[in-house]
């Protein structure tokens, strides 16, 4: 499989990322290049074996409904970029 | 014993000159600040904290003269800038998180502080962790205080731990930090001659480390001695409830269990990392180390991991997957950078990621989002973990035979600054050795040869 220009364009909207016409280029061609070496995992026979998604053989923690943490509004706001009176600013999201 | 240069103490030394009161965590501390401030030019540290440092040590000084010590107490640590550490900053090497400091501290660092340890600063890496050359930081590159035979330019530290590998290596710090996802602990050690030890998958919690790919992250110690890795990885472990795949398993103290040796260790040889293509010199050093193994009476044996040449590409499909989902929290709103000039929102997220990214890590996202993509997902992500699972498969088939496997950590020592920058597939290729076990969630280490 491999991918075109407007795919490139396609996944970078999808990641939020903007680029320009040389960088479509550029990652259509390195993109490629990877796809093109990843290929080899289809020589796997792969029939029948579950996919691995944790390495832990443990089952999830659970942990009682409990508020452990909270009055902290200064220090989560402390990194914001814009915020005013206790509150995050953000570009207008509703028209 | 006692050193006219503190800094040439290795930590256990270091840890049993102040609890002997031969000096003190004060001077400890002043000898590898000053290495610090003299080695600038090397670029291993991002931010460097003098005065938490010598503020620590007050209190160490009281800890031992009231004969209190803890396990690192009074001892000067450099922290890979990838482990939160509270009211100072925290960048993950990357433009997006420059500014970021954070309100909290991770798990593994408090756990060293606990044990009386001392920050020496923040060490540079690749950005978000993701390199093998500390060449992709956007604070710039990190050089190897090393060079090569015949050769006089400046060589990489290997990455992404690059900054931590250089701080013990070149003296500055008596031990540090490092995060391994793929080979960043393994492989910067060996280019730089010191320890580096990956534990475990859960033995460290990744509590409050920006997260690369989840499901391989891992953090552990890089020092200059092996014992000295086994006093590290005793302070930074734990069971924490804040990781739920942190491992509940007890801490055993590392330290004693050094003293039973290797007579009588199964040692197993994998054959296909014979087919890998590691240099004549990486072979050499291999089959010394088989050699030395022996004749301290261990067992060598040939095994067979079938599946080696697999791993490289299923971890270039599963670790991009998993950044470019956490990754996605760097939108510019609540943290981090935000770019200007724009007031929609979408342009605003997709200018933020942009600017605020590298080229790297924005590859790994593209290909992440790409594998994780309607119509693809099949073809590449869940191939990708089953790949995995046969992976895995292959060192508990290996391990019936065996105690520990003996492999190259690297394909080749250290190179050249931008000598492997312009193919990423040769540069992904460094972690040929390593990358196997952290697909499985095994440990692995690196140790010195060579020098």
């Amino acid at each position: 499989m491999s991918v075109d220009s407007k795919t490139v364009r396609r996944i970078a909207r999808l990641a939020r990322i903007a680029v320009n016409d040389g960088e479509v280029a550029l990652m259509e061609k390195e993109l490629n290049a990877l796809l093109a070496w990843v290929e080899q995992l289809a020589e796997v026979d792969v029939s029948g074996v579950p996919p691995m998604t944790s390495v832990v053989e443990q089952r999830l923690k659970m942990r009682s409904d409990t508020i452990t943490e909270g009055g902290r509004a200064a220090d989560v706001l402390k990194n914001a970029p814009l915020s005013d009176e206790g509150f995050f600013l953000v570009p207008k999201v509703v028209e | 014993m006692a050193q006219s240069d503190p800094t040439a103490f290795t930590l256990s030394e270091a840890r049993d000159a102040l609890r002997a009161k031969q000096l003190s965590p004060r001077e400890l501390t002043e000898a590898h600040l000053k290495a610090v401030s003299n080695a600038r030019r090397l670029n291993a540290f991002i931010t460097e904290t003098p005065e938490c440092a010598l503020e620590q040590s007050k209190e160490s000084e009281q800890r031992i003269q009231a004969g209190a010590a803890r396990a690192l107490e009074g001892l000067p640590l450099a922290i890979k800038d990838l482990f939160c550490t509270a009211n100072v900053r925290t960048t993950a090497g990357s433009r997006i998180l420059e500014n970021f400091v954070p309100p909290y501290e991770s798990t593994v660092t408090r756990n060293l502080w606990n044990a009386g340890a001392i920050l020496l600063g923040k060490t540079n890496l690749d950005e978000f962790a993701m390199g093998s050359s500390n060449e992709t930081s956007w604070f710039g590159p990190v050089t190897n205080p090393w060079r090569a035979h015949g050769r006089n330019d400046d060589l990489v530290p290997g990455g992404s731990s690059g900054g931590s590998a250089t701080a013990v290596a070149a003296r500055l710090a008596l031990a540090a930090t490092g995060t391994d996802t793929g080979g960043s602990i393994r492989q910067p050690a060996a280019v730089t001659g010191i320890v580096g030890l990956k534990p475990t998958y859960g033995r460290c919690s990744r509590w409050g480390i920006v997260a690369f790919a989840s499901s391989l992250d891992q953090a552990g110690p890089m020092t200059r001695t092996v014992r000295d890795a086994a006093i590290m990885l005793g302070a930074m472990a734990s069971a924490d409830p804040l990781d739920s795949t942190s491992v509940e398993t007890p801490v055993p103290d590392y330290e004693a269990g050094l003293e039973s040796g290797v007579k009588g260790l199964r040692v197993g040889i994998p054959k296909e990392y014979r087919v890998t293509g590691a240099s004549p010199e990486i072979d050499r050093l291999w089959e010394k180390g088989a050699a030395w193994l022996k004749e301290q009476g261990a067992e060598l044996r040939e095994v067979s991991l079938p599946h080696t040449k697999y791993a490289l590409p299923a971890y270039y499909i599963v670790a991009p997957a998993e950044a470019s989902s956490n990754l996605a929290r760097y939108d510019g709103m609540r943290f981090g950078y935000r770019a200007k000039g724009t007031d929609d929102l979408i342009e605003l997220y997709e200018r933020t990621r942009a600017e605020g990214f590298g080229r790297e890590v924005r590859r790994r996202i593209l290909i992440g989002t790409y594998v994780l993509s309607a119509g693809y997902y099949d073809a590449y992500y869940l191939r990708a973990q089953k790949v995995r699972t046969l992976i895995a498969r292959d060192f508990t088939r290996a391990f019936e035979q065996c105690d520990v496997l003996l492999t190259p950590a690297t394909p080749c020592a250290a190179f050249g600054h931008g000598e492997k920058t312009a193919d990423p597939v040769a540069m992904y290729l460094n972690d040929v050795f390593t990358v196997t076990v952290n697909l499985a969630g095994l440990p692995g280490i690196s140790v010195l040869a060579g020098l």
